[in-house]
């Protein structure tokens, strides 16, 4: 873990505007990640996790200081740029999976690849990770004939399609039962472990937690 | 994708789908109708003035060529353009509206409009043997159920169905002459005269001559080819307009249809435009989709209008085929597609931005 960080943060504070109050979500957070690092992010709603997390996946700028990703650094970034970086650079998996209902499984993964500009030519490693993830049989069904389990492999088979250099996990197993819980932070392992895929994972689950490497715990918008 | 997306989505909300198209459809009715009627009633004119047989046609001083009010002409002049050099025969009638602007009565020497035309084609019945027949044509007759040897009520008269005829020379309903001259208290007046000429390669020469003489100077005098001509849209006072309300009010609606099914698709789906700005869809993208979803329904509707168009065809032809003519002119058909894609663009033109410029988060969060 000596390498120089993929993932990097300085005083990074994010003040959100409601109505006229300034809400502070982040109050200057201090973070680095290693390529290859499976980290977990640990705290209670409000924490800034989230915010943290839209910030490092260019879902929003932040308000000061230093982000870089990738060696990318978000803070000087247009719009258009964090929606590239959302392309290719980072992949997203949800706790509500969040996957589109009208589509079918392999259309939603095939809709990444196609926003991403990526061909639509066979890969046979992803096919392989298809199997690993156990969807394969499954990719013509819609999200509401899947389960649970189901729809968050195909948002993570969706996630991880282009590529990215970091996989960005907010609450992956927050509405699974243990069993499917447990399969899907087995494939996070095993997607760090077999791919090297950065893996960023908010979670309150201390035994979720435990899948990866390092564990940074957050509170009042700080890394405590 | 792109599509797939699009046809998805309209597919998830049939209903929203199917309204939308039907509402964009009825001002895409509404231009077909309009202009088919507009071109099937000027079509009818022209066909039964060329069916008349004449080469020139002598309207009285200061009429419009739309229509004729009274009988003002002498009827001396049908004898006195009888002797001019090239005619072959002449004729004059008296015209007389029957009902509003659209039916009108002809009253005419039969004889001499059957050596000048060539004559009816009477599918039932024959010519006048009485002061009180009447000739209608097949439409007319259809119109009114009536049947030969049946009694109308024209004008104030009763009148026998003495001939049904073809439609396509002259007029619908036929009266003699002297009886509608009497009736309309013309004696020795006609409305018109036609005259046919001994070779139509005389007709500008025989013009250029009646207009020199100074007893012609007020009198409009057309050739049937350069009459006929004048009935167009551009030509018809107000009707120009009048199609350009109903082409406005069209795009109109499709606007506000299109803007409001849009919103309201834009609304449900903000979770999923989320979704799609998470994995980097740009603006550009996502309004692309609200577009080309509004184009599709905008093409459903036109479609749906043009079916509609037939319909309105075959209702107007079933139950009033005489007073109203109505024709299909495809023509129209890419002009209304080019009216509603423009008013459906502009529609999803805001729902389409506002989509756009969803905040990924918000949109994410949306429940």
């Amino acid at each position: 873990m000596n390498k120089s960080p993929i993932i990097q943060t300085r005083d990074l504070r994010k003040v959100y505007q409601v109505g006229k109050v300034d809400v502070p979500a982040l109050r200057g957070v201090d973070l680095a990640v290693a390529p290859g690092e499976f980290l977990a992010i640990v705290g209670p709603s409000g924490s800034g996790k989230s915010t943290l997390f839209h910030i490092i996946g260019g879902l929003t700028p932040p308000t000061s200081g230093q982000v870089s990703v990738a060696g990318q650094d978000l803070a000087s970034m247009s719009d258009a740029d964090r929606t590239n970086l959302r392309k290719r650079t980072v992949g997203f998996v949800f706790q509500k999976f969040n996957l589109l209902p009208n589509l079918t499984a392999r259309d939603n993964i095939a809709v990444a690849r196609y926003i991403a500009g990526m061909d639509s030519r066979p890969d046979p490693e992803f096919d392989e990770l298809l199997r690993l993830l156990g969807i394969n049989e499954r990719l013509d069904h819609k999200p509401s004939a899947l389960s649970g389990g189901e729809q968050q492999r195909i948002a993570i088979a969706r996630a991880v399609v282009n590529r990215p250099s970091i996989l960005l996990a907010d609450e992956p197993t927050g509405n699974l039962d243990t069993e499917n819980s447990k399969a899907v932070l087995a494939i996070l392992r095993d997607l760090n472990r077999r791919l090297g895929q950065t893996i960023l994972m908010i979670t309150h689950n201390p035994e979720a937690a435990a899948y990866g490497h390092r564990t940074v715990h957050m509170r009042d918008g700080k890394i405590v | 994708m792109t599509a797939k997306l699009v046809l998805e989505n309209l597919k998830n909300r049939p209903m929203r789908t199917l309204l939308s198209v039907a509402l964009i459809a009825v001002p895409v009715t509404l231009i077909l109708c309009l202009v088919g009627l507009s071109h099937g009633m000027l079509e009818d004119t022209q066909r039964r003035t060329r069916g008349i047989g004449a080469d020139i046609i002598v309207r009285p001083p200061a009429s419009s060529f739309l229509g004729l009010s009274g009988a003002p002409i002498s009827q001396g002049f049908v004898d006195f353009f009888q002797k001019q050099p090239h005619v072959k025969m002449t004729l004059g009638v008296v015209n007389q509206p029957v009902q509003g602007v659209t039916l009108g009565a002809t009253g005419i020497d039969l004889a001499k409009f059957s050596a000048m035309s060539g004559g009816f084609t009477f599918l039932s019945g024959g010519p006048f043997r009485q002061p009180d027949d009447v000739i209608i044509d097949e439409y007319y007759a259809d119109e009114k159920g009536a049947k030969v040897g049946d009694h109308l009520k024209l004008l104030n008269q009763t009148w026998r169905v003495c001939g049904i005829i073809a439609s396509g020379k002259l007029a619908r309903i036929v009266l003699p002459l002297g009886v509608l001259q009497e009736l309309t208290s013309n004696p020795g007046k006609v409305s018109q005269i036609y005259i046919k000429l001994d070779n139509p390669a005389n007709t500008q020469q025989v013009i250029q001559q009646l207009k020199s003489m100074p007893a012609l100077q007020d009198y409009p005098i057309y050739s049937v080819e350069e009459f006929t001509s004048l009935f167009s849209i551009n030509n018809i006072p107000g009707l120009k307009q009048f199609v350009w309300v109903i082409i406005s009010i069209g795009v109109a609606i499709g606007f506000a249809v299109v803007c409001l099914s849009m919103y309201m698709a834009v609304l449900q789906r903000t979770r999923e435009i989320g979704i799609l700005k998470s994995l980097g869809g740009s603006n550009w993208f996502i309004l692309r989709i609200i577009l080309v979803e509004a184009m599709i329904m905008g093409i459903g509707g036109t479609i749906l209008g043009i079916l509609l168009s037939f319909g309105a065809y075959w209702l107007i032809h079933t139950l009033v085929p005489a007073s109203i003519q109505m024709v299909i002119v495809p023509s129209w058909w890419p002009i209304s597609l080019a009216i509603t894609l423009v008013g459906t663009a502009f529609g999803a033109l805001y729902p389409g931005l506002k989509a756009a410029r969803h905040d990924p988060i918000e949109a994410l969060a949306y429940e």
